[in-house]
């Protein structure tokens, strides 16, 4: 199965519960009415996107119609998934390229709040990086929750990398700064730091990312230069609010959107992607070590939009 | 958690209740209001509709329009809706006559299953029962390496082992439970996804072997529209007996509450307000729909200092504590007395949760404790006579005292006026200034508590 396909497969839940309902619904009517409207304001607030993105759509879609005087239901669905399409595409579209590094050693901090899947994450991240020929260094820097150093050794011999860790209760950036002088050292292509994770809402522990930030810094002034945050697709509003707080602690360049393979549909990438202009980087679409995708705005669309 | 929510609530709400009279349109612009605050709350959107369509025939049926307080009724209906909404009345655990009572834990990855089997076991040891828990998460890496750490910071025993068969375990851990006096097995599950046919039969096959008292669904209370399909679906599936609401010290959310409560039926049993293994409360639909609307949670505040009252040394220190302001001789012991007398009543931000108002005041931020840490290491880095005497406290004292609390001696400086400032509050509290009292701390002199 090609790439493209697995993507499609990841995103069909997403997919049907966007797109077919959208198609069902463009089809039943022969012309923009309040009720279709209603409809599809329905459809975009269920899949997460929230209140003011669904009315910007919407907003948009009217003032189209009325300007270009689309009436028959081809041309809606046509003008529909466009505006749908504007909202996903924006970012700021600097990214670096998936799986490459720009500085050796490449340092990535994966950051989030509690349960969304940072672990995980970090291990097909690292899968992927050391099968792209890097030597992948791995900090266990969730030195809080009871037995994370184990669930990441896991990982670690699934994607044959290194790691290094120190015990449980210990000061996290110790292992951040243990990392990145072993990472120099030993010359690791890639070093990716795994977190705690953190509700945003905790002032100390947000701080102890800005620490880690600092402590990065004072051996790699270059440094990180990646910081990814991870996103479950369940999330709902409070996404939004995730994304500018560990933002202004350590400076977000990018997301990872995990659990697609569930009913949940993960619209809230779709506000903090043009809102905030954080592009999304990888989905995770299963609890298998290559279940990371990369999220190419273009094909993500494009598998949305093909059946 | 929902100041966010409750701040907004209190904008519409003074809105229309600026309204001498009110049209039909007026209410459905108030409503439309209203669905955006819950929609942005993670309110399901099918469960807002009805519950704005509910909450206008009510007010036209309270004849809202040709009232002279429309406001009043409309906010009133509001309440009372999401009371219901909320469900009435707090609902406990139930246990099986036969021993041990299963009580099994499921829910979406992610969720929070594992550290809430933990936090259950400290509660319910808490209630005089003698639980044990069960690790039948054999999936995720290092699960059972987790809840046997936990199980140790709590002293409660974690069974487990390697068939890596969930039911084997569970049912193993059954005959453990009966051998060792336990009279609680709670199960942790591994997380699964509502539509993964194959994993939601081996939790359905567990729950028609173990025969649980209870089966609790676990729900991330950050969860947005998905929260109703999943709750839903394992409702169907498990038809499980109550909902665990966890990371609930997270901001403004709360919807999937709202929502999983009139879609499913089924109570909300508790709440996980933090990391730490005793941040478990039962929830109170009442308190928590008032939270929403802005007014605090006053009875929990209470409840919580009354629990650490009671007790004869402590009545003797506040004794002493009013001869000792009597004849003004408030010192620096007192102080931090004080201090830890406020740290024992649970964290900073939980108590200022319960303060009507407060929560909007702090937007929903997590106070610092580390101030407060500070004063304590500034003081007992003092000596006794410094304590009883702090005019004593000259310069090279400070010094030596901001080298012993590893503070600067701006630290120290800081820390001796606020001990004045306190000092100086006291005494006008003695004379009964009330007004001067709120006004040192920060408070409008007509502030009040609604």
């Amino acid at each position: 199965m090609g790439l493209f396909d697995r993507l499609k497969q990841g995103l069909q839940k997403t997919h049907e519960n966007i797109f077919n309902k959208i198609d069902r619904l463009v089809n039943a009517k022969s012309e923009i009415d309040d009720e279709f409207l209603e409809n599809l304001e329905e459809i975009l607030l269920g899949s997460d996107v929230g209140i003011t993105t669904a009315e910007k759509i919407i907003n948009n879609l009217k003032s189209r119609v009325s300007e270009e005087k689309y009436e028959r239901t081809e041309q809606l669905s046509s003008i529909l998934r466009d505006e749908l399409k504007k909202v996903f595409i924006s970012g700021n579209g600097q990214v670096i390229e998936p799986f490459k590094i720009t500085n050796k050693p490449h340092v990535i901090v994966v950051v989030g709040v509690n349960g969304v899947g940072k672990t995980t994450s970090i291990g097909k991240l690292a899968y992927n990086y050391k099968n792209a020929g890097y030597k992948v260094l791995i900090g266990a820097a969730d030195t809080f929750r009871a037995a994370a150093n184990e669930q990441l050794e896991m990982w670690v011999k699934r994607s044959g990398t290194e790691i290094i860790q120190l015990t449980q209760g210990s000061d996290p950036s110790a292992v951040v700064y243990k990392t990145i002088q072993s990472g120099i050292a030993k010359a690791y292509d890639v070093i990716i730091i795994d977190t705690a994770g953190r509700l945003h809402t905790k002032i100390n522990l947000m701080e102890e990312l800005s620490k880690i930030r600092r402590v990065i810094q004072k051996q790699l002034p270059d440094a990180p230069n990646e910081v990814l945050l991870v996103i479950d697709a369940t999330t709902g509003q409070n996404g939004m609010v995730q994304a500018r707080e560990f933002s202004s602690a350590i400076g977000v360049t990018g997301l990872i959107l995990t659990k697609l393979d569930g009913t949940a549909k993960g619209g809230i990438v779709l506000k903090i992607s043009s809102e905030m202009k954080i592009p999304v980087k990888y989905i995770g679409v299963g609890e298998q070590i290559d279940d990371l995708q990369v999220f190419d705005k273009e094909s993500f669309v494009r598998a949305l939009l093909e059946d | 958690m929902f100041e966010d929510l409750s701040s907004k609530f209190d904008k519409v709400f003074k809105f229309i209740k600026g309204k001498g009279k009110v049209s039909e349109q007026t209410i459905d612009e108030f409503l439309r209001e209203v669905r955006r605050i819950l929609l942005d709350a993670d309110v399901n959107y099918k469960v807002v509709k009805q519950f704005c369509e509910d909450v206008k025939v009510r007010s036209l049926e309270k004849n809202v329009i040709k009232s002279i307080n429309p406001g009043k009724i409309v906010i009133d209906t509001i309440t009372g809706e999401l009371v219901r909404l909320m469900g009435e009345k707090k609902t406990d655990i139930k246990f099986s006559a036969e021993i041990p009572s299963v009580i099994m834990v499921v829910g979406l990855q992610g969720s929070g299953k594992t550290t809430f089997a933990a936090k259950l076991a400290k509660y319910l040891r808490t209630k005089g029962k003698n639980p044990a828990l069960a690790a039948c998460d054999v999936y995720r890496p290092a699960a059972i390496e987790q809840l046997k750490t936990l199980g140790e910071q709590i002293d409660t025993a974690v069974y487990s082992d390697d068939t890596n068969d969930p039911l084997k375990i569970a049912e193993a851990a059954v005959e453990f439970c009966r051998t060792n006096y336990k009279d609680t097995l709670i199960v942790d599950t591994a997380g699964r996804l509502a539509i993964d046919e194959e994993m939601m039969r081996e939790v359905e096959t567990l729950k028609s072997k173990l025969n649980p008292a209870e089966i609790l669904f676990v729900v991330d209370s950050m969860t947005g529209q998905d929260a109703v399909n999943t709750a839903k679906e394992f409702h169907n599936r498990l038809d499980y007996d109550g909902v665990i609401l966890t990371k609930l010290d997270g901001d403004s959310r709360g919807g999937a509450a709202l929502s999983i409560r009139a879609v499913v039926d089924k109570p909300v049993k508790f709440v996980s307000i933090g990391e730490k293994l005793d941040a478990l409360e039962p929830f109170y639909p009442d308190r928590m729909a008032s939270r929403i609307l802005g007014r605090g949670d006053i009875q929990s505040l209470v409840e919580k200092a009354t629990t650490m009252l009671p007790d004869e040394t402590d009545e003797k220190k506040i004794k002493k504590l009013e001869e000792k302001l009597n004849s003004n001789k408030f010192d620096f012991t007192d102080f931090l007395e004080q201090l830890q007398q406020l740290k024992k009543m649970g964290s900073l931000s939980q108590l200022v949760g319960m303060i009507p108002g407060m929560d909007r005041m702090t937007k929903g931020k997590e106070i610092d404790d580390k101030p407060l840490r500070q004063v304590e290491a500034v003081i007992n880095s003092m000596t006794t006579k410094e304590r009883e005497n702090p005019d004593l406290l000259n310069g090279s004292r400070r010094k030596r005292i901001a080298g012993g609390s590893g503070t600067k001696i701006q630290d120290v400086n800081r820390v001796i006026k606020q001990f004045y400032d306190m000092q100086k509050m006291l005494k006008q509290f003695k004379k009964g200034k009330m007004g001067n009292l709120f006004k040192s701390m920060g408070l409008p002199a007509n502030f009040k508590m609604n």
